[in-house]
């Protein structure tokens, strides 16, 4: 990590003002890869990640997430901006001058170099001391201090997994990159992984910056994440913040599930927004709307829509949509989800508990909707409603 | 006529093995020939005596001796200079370079006779005619045996994971200490066999050998030469030490590459 001091290279930056020496985080300023054939994968990026924190960068693929990662590894040259850590510009430095270390995707494990030569690599390239007690603490602590002597190849995924992990915390970097490292395991390991790659981040209390396109994932490991999409960050914020108030239709759609029905802006006032939806009279909190012309998406969450029959009284003052005609219903055990098909022709879904204080309703049946109206939010219309929703498919 | 059936492939194969290991058989059984007669591919009676002075025929053992050596070396320039080519070519965009990959191919597409003539078309055109020897065999060995090391190192390289090199620089390896710590020996065991492959190659050429050898003579011009008049019996002697040489090097990688599993 002192080396750093010395052999980062001083070249200028173009954009000079980012290199805050107060700014002990990792910082990526209007940051750019382009590539031959004028594709452009990292679009002017600004990014500040907190000494510390646990960051994810969650996007579909293709969305510049891993290029993004691969710049602050040194793997991958910007096109321009600059990336400073701690002060320092790295923006050019060798891969091998940073104190970064990543953690890849396909584990990149030495095939000729047993468990503990794989994670000692790092100390010895840097003639560290003490790398026999070094190296033992880190097996312990992943839990793999008996398989020290095997080869990577006669470990099974979940435990390469935990080796190429071992193999760069060891090394104490400033920040830790994790390139979609779970991709490889199966859902349970995955779920298990998750667990111990959080327990560790604690443990260790190094920054974390982990690239996934699975939103659970990002969720659930995070303190941070920052939805890409096509090379710029959509939102970022902590995972209830962008699930609870996202400020686009790609997030919306991305993180979960959302019904988004078209309205118009009717009335703003200082805390509340009115929106005429097909004659249907719904506020949205002010702090909410993110919405400057008339025509907006009026979204609310499935799990938010209470759902009753015709008339009944439902405890959601504010919006009350009537006339809608159940289309489907799937009955999941903690849930049950339907789509209703509303007057105006538009099939929302509603995700209902099974608490047992509703009835199941049934196809073809007549019932009534409504939310809370500080659940709602509001979104621009100009951007496409199905807008990264295709995941949600699976 | 079922138990055959069943056991068709079995019975195959051992055919085959057969049909493969007869020669080499017929070579150590002649090692200990005494022949007696006139006739030397009549087994007469058993004996050491090949065996206690393998180097009792003129020349043989002289002959032996620059084979070996001219194939020592070629084996060194070969691999060197193939395997660079090979990094080359699998690493490094450069005009030509789908040209170059193939061109290498056609040394060993190419009839050994037409390599062998067109070389020394080539040396007596460029004045060195009366120079035929040694070096000119060394250099004609090298050519043929080049290709073979640029195709079986690129083909270990081209199956290389591209991220181990990154992880290494990522684990604070410099350029050199990637090469030498990863790159080197993943790719080393390609090397290796390009090198065995090289030796056994020139080690045994006549050819394109006989084309370009000037007044030197190597062993199998050697063993040719005497055929004329009777193989000496030392010669199978020879035979039979190649051969258990070779298999002492195929059992040692094997074993090697077991253990490095097991392990």
């Amino acid at each position: 990590m002192s080396q750093l001091a010395e052999d980062a290279q001083s070249e200028p930056a173009s954009a000079a003002p980012a290199s805050d020496p107060t700014y002990d985080g990792l910082r990526l300023h209007q940051l750019t890869k382009s590539f031959g054939g004028g594709f452009t994968a990292v679009d002017a990026l600004d990014l500040d990640v907190p000494r510390g924190s646990f960051f994810a960068l969650l996007g579909p693929s293709g969305c510049g997430k891993t290029t993004t990662l691969r710049m602050v590894a040194g793997l991958e040259t910007p096109t321009s901006g600059s990336i400073t850590l701690s002060g320092q510009d790295i923006t050019f430095a060798k891969p091998y001058r940073r104190p970064v270390n990543t953690v890849f995707q396909s584990y990149a494990l030495f095939p000729h170099l047993d468990i503990y030569e794989n994670v000692a690599f790092g100390l010895r390239r840097r003639r560290a001391k003490e790398v026999k007690a070094k190296v033992e603490a880190m097996l312990d602590l992943v839990e793999l201090t008996s398989q020290a002597r095997k080869k990577p190849a006669q470990l099974s995924g979940g435990q390469q997994q935990r080796v190429a992990l071992a193999r760069a915390l060891i090394n104490e970097p400033e920040v830790l990159l994790l390139d979609e490292p779970l991709g490889a395991l199966d859902l349970k390991l995955r779920r298990a992984m998750q667990i111990e790659i959080k327990r560790i981040q604690t443990e260790v209390q190094q920054t974390f910056i982990h690239v996934t396109h699975d939103q659970e994932e990002a969720m659930t490991m995070a303190d941070t994440v920052a939805v890409m999409n096509a090379g710029v960050i959509e939102q970022m914020g902590a995972p209830a913040e962008l699930y609870e108030n996202p400020r686009s239709t790609f997030v919306a759609n991305f993180l979960g599930q959302s019904n988004l029905i078209s309205g118009t802006v009717a009335s703003r006032s200082a805390d509340v927004t009115t929106v005429d939806m097909h004659g249907i009279q719904v506020s949205v909190p002010a702090g909410r709307s993110h919405v400057d012309g008339d025509r907006g998406w009026v979204g609310i969450r499935p799990e938010k829509v209470l759902i009753g029959e015709e008339g009944a009284e439902l405890d959601a003052p504010g919006n009350t949509i009537p006339g809608g005609v159940i289309s489907d219903v799937s009955f999941v055990g903690v849930s049950t989800q339907y789509l209703v098909r509303m007057p105006w022709g538009q099939e929302l879904q509603v995700f209902s508990q099974n608490t047992g204080r509703t009835r199941m309703f049934r196809t073809g049946e007549r019932v009534e909707l409504s939310w809370r109206p500080e659940y709602a939010f509001l979104l621009d219309q100009a951007q496409d409603a199905t807008a990264g929703a295709q995941r949600d498919a699976q | 006529m079922r138990w055959v059936k069943e056991r068709l492939v079995l019975i195959l194969g051992l055919l085959v093995l057969v049909y493969t290991f007869v020669p080499i058989f017929v070579v150590v059984a002649m090692s200990f020939n005494n022949p007696g007669g006139r006739n030397v591919y009549k087994f007469g009676s058993f004996t050491m005596d090949n065996w206690k002075d393998p180097c009792a025929p003129d020349d043989l053992c002289s002959t032996l001796a620059t084979s070996i050596q001219i194939s020592l070396l070629a084996t060194l320039v070969a691999t060197v200079l193939g395997t660079l080519a090979a990094f080359a070519l699998v690493r490094h965009d450069f005009a030509g370079r789908s040209a170059s990959n193939l061109l290498i191919f056609l040394p060993m597409a190419a009839p050994e006779i037409v390599l062998g003539s067109s070389l020394l078309a080539l040396f007596v055109a460029s004045g060195f005619a009366g120079q035929l020897g040694f070096w000119t065999i060394l250099i004609a060995h090298v050519m043929f045996c080049l290709s073979f090391v640029v195709v079986t190192v690129r083909a270990r390289l081209a199956g290389m994971d591209d991220d181990l090199e990154q992880a290494a620089m990522d684990l604070y390896a410099t350029p050199m200490q990637t090469f030498w710590r990863v790159t080197f020996p993943l790719v080393l065991p390609g090397i290796l066999g390009a090198a065995l492959l090289s030796f056994s190659l020139s080690f045994d050429d006549f050819i394109v050998t006989n084309l370009n050898s000037g007044n030197t003579t190597t062993f199998p011009m050697y063993v040719y030469g005497q055929e004329r008049v009777g193989v000496p019996m030392q010669v199978n002697v020879v035979g039979t030490l190649m051969f258990v040489v070779s298999i002492a090097i195929v059992l040692g990688m094997e074993l090697r590459n077991r253990r490095r599993v097991a392990a």
